[in-house]
């Protein structure tokens, strides 16, 4: 039995949601097999034979799968994971798209988001919303799933030794094409990887009033996230974005400021290890969940809370 | 050009759903239903596109007990043309789903396929996918804007570092992101019209699609609860409680 984890990774990094996608390959058994499919992705193949418990490196390295199209991945990837018991990979945006195209050419269910593994076919994962947990069982012969990174612990970087080995197999459907792409540059840290996030909701008013965030965020280290209202005001780009329809974050503290704490924000956050909430409305939600509340105007207490650290 | 547009009928995204006390699933005895909010979005789409004169005809579809009938006389009501009903149980997989869509897809022939992101019932994100993978389309996933030219889509995707567009082949698969559209109300006369408008029912046998899984629900349970927390007085007790108490910082 082995099984084939999908490496998530921009042809140059391999990206931190990979490291948790192994842990959970080690929690089901057997040998992991990590695929890199990309464009001049040696370097990621590199790191990707460093990871901890990884047996072998697939390396598919072709133009067809440079910005890696489902059209032309998910193909590769059913053929391959024809001979595995389990196909892994992140539910990060690359990983919602692929697989599920795997799973209906390998004509089977996929799992998606699971947060915990009972056995090698039984799993758990959050559904409406994360307002019920299902317990879900597989009799797939492979079985297709996609892996909540903030429900692992992330494998170790290093310590690996695995061999790599090139793949000659192309398959390029030829009925989509790469434009372009735009993405939002931050040196902050990444929002689903940060130990700290500091998140602001409509109570913000506009997007220039995030600096007081970015401002406290940069004291704390922390990585800033946004509700969808927010967003849909146009305050900040929907990549911050944290909840049900966005990013999942579980860091170690995440301070909601301006955020009522409506389901499908509290989808995307509830499991912080401590919550904070600032927000002048007494009866807001969030206050529910929250470790420690502060009824205040965040106007005084978000530049008082930054001084005081 | 023919655009379709599927539908699926689930609790109201404003109730606080319950968990069955055998562990069986989700009480949805008495609880308000309504279109996916994801599948406003692609009605809405599949809608501005007839509006452009883009699109000839806007066909919906759903899968589900006819009680869904609902969602697609609302479907009407907002601006497409007729309706498809596959009338089986509400509970099926994407895969099933897919399967029974593909099958409809084959018999209208639409040039595109608007499907919402995820169902905010199953959370599965994976029914479009797989259509497109059935019908061997390319597919637009996470769509924050639509652009036909020709013969090809082009389509803006959410992803996580920001955006990303891609050119498709028609016929093709788009999923909605919420930041697509902002979904119409239906007025009143409309809702009046949509109830004249043709609404054909087909069953998964007459499609020949079977709906075997390979998922089995083995028991659905509430979260853990969160232990209430308690309320500052002030910044200073609050850092205070952080660094000491928490931990944190």
């Amino acid at each position: 039995m082995a099984i084939l984890v999908i490496a998530e990774h921009n042809n140059a990094a391999l990206a931190a949601a990979t490291l948790n996608t192994v842990t959970a390959a080690q929690q089901i058994g057997g040998d992991i097999h990590l695929l890199v499919a990309g464009h001049g992705a040696g370097a990621v193949a590199e790191a990707a034979a460093q990871v901890a418990g990884v047996a072998k490196v697939l390396l598919a390295d072709n133009a067809a799968y440079a910005h890696q199209l489902p059209e032309n991945v998910a193909p590769l990837v059913a053929e391959l994971g024809k001979g595995y018991s389990h196909i892994l990979a992140a539910a990060t945006s690359n990983g919602k798209n692929i697989l599920p195209r795997v799973a209906a050419q390998l004509d089977v269910d996929q799992i998606s988001e699971i947060i915990a593994v009972e056995s090698a076919d039984t799993f758990k994962r959050p559904i409406y919303a994360g307002n019920a947990i299902a317990t879900v069982q597989s009799s797939a012969a492979v079985k297709v799933i996609t892996v909540r990174s903030t429900g692992f612990d992330a494998a170790a970087a290093e310590g690996g030794n695995a061999a790599i080995e090139a793949l000659s197999l192309v398959t390029d459907s030829g009925r989509s094409a790469f434009v372009s792409e735009a993405l939002a540059k931050s040196d902050r840290p990444e929002l689903t990887a940060a130990k700290i996030v500091v998140s602001g909701g409509r109570g913000m008013q506009n997007g220039d009033n995030f600096k007081h965030l970015y401002a406290l965020a940069d004291k704390l280290g922390a990585g800033v996230g946004a509700s969808r209202a927010a967003v849909d005001a146009g305050f900040v780009p929907n990549d911050m974005q944290v909840g049900q329809t966005g990013k999942i974050v579980a860091p170690q503290l995440y301070i909601a400021v301006g955020i009522s704490g409506a389901i499908q924000h509290l989808a995307g956050m509830k499991d912080s290890k401590v919550i904070v909430a600032i927000n002048k409305d007494e009866e807001a939600p969030i206050f529910q969940v929250a470790d420690y509340g502060l009824v205040a105007d965040l106007f005084e207490a978000v530049p008082e809370l930054e001084r005081a650290i | 050009m023919k655009v379709m547009a599927a539908v699926k009928r689930v609790v109201d995204y404003n109730v606080k759903v319950r968990v069955k006390a055998d562990g069986s699933g989700v009480d949805l005895s008495n609880v308000k239903m309504a279109m996916n909010p994801f599948c406003e979005i692609a009605v809405e789409e599949a809608v501005r596109l007839k509006e452009q004169g883009v699109a000839s005809e806007v066909v919906v579809v759903t899968v589900g007990s006819s009680s869904a009938q609902e969602q697609l006389r609302t479907a009407l009501a907002l601006g497409a043309d007729r309706a498809i009903l596959v009338e089986a149980a509400d509970d099926l997989g994407s895969l099933a789903i897919a399967k029974l869509l593909k099958a409809v897809v084959d018999k209208e022939q639409p040039q595109l396929v608007i499907l919402g992101k995820q169902a905010i019932d199953s959370d599965n994100n994976q029914t479009g996918q797989m259509l497109a993978a059935l019908s061997g389309y390319g597919q637009g996933t996470f769509a924050s804007n639509v652009e036909i030219r020709d013969d090809s889509v082009t389509v803006t995707r959410e992803v996580d570092g920001g955006a990303q567009t891609v050119s498709l082949k028609l016929p093709a698969i788009v999923t909605t992101d919420l930041r697509l559209n902002e979904p119409r109300y239906a007025s009143l006369p409309n809702i009046m019209k949509a109830k004249k408008k043709p609404l054909e029912t087909v069953t998964p046998h007459a499609l020949g699609v079977s709906l075997v899984s390979t998922n089995k629900t083995v028991k659905v349970e509430a979260p853990a609860a969160r232990s209430a927390g308690i309320k500052v007085k002030s910044v200073a007790e609050l850092v205070e409680k952080l660094k000491n108490e928490a931990k944190v910082i």
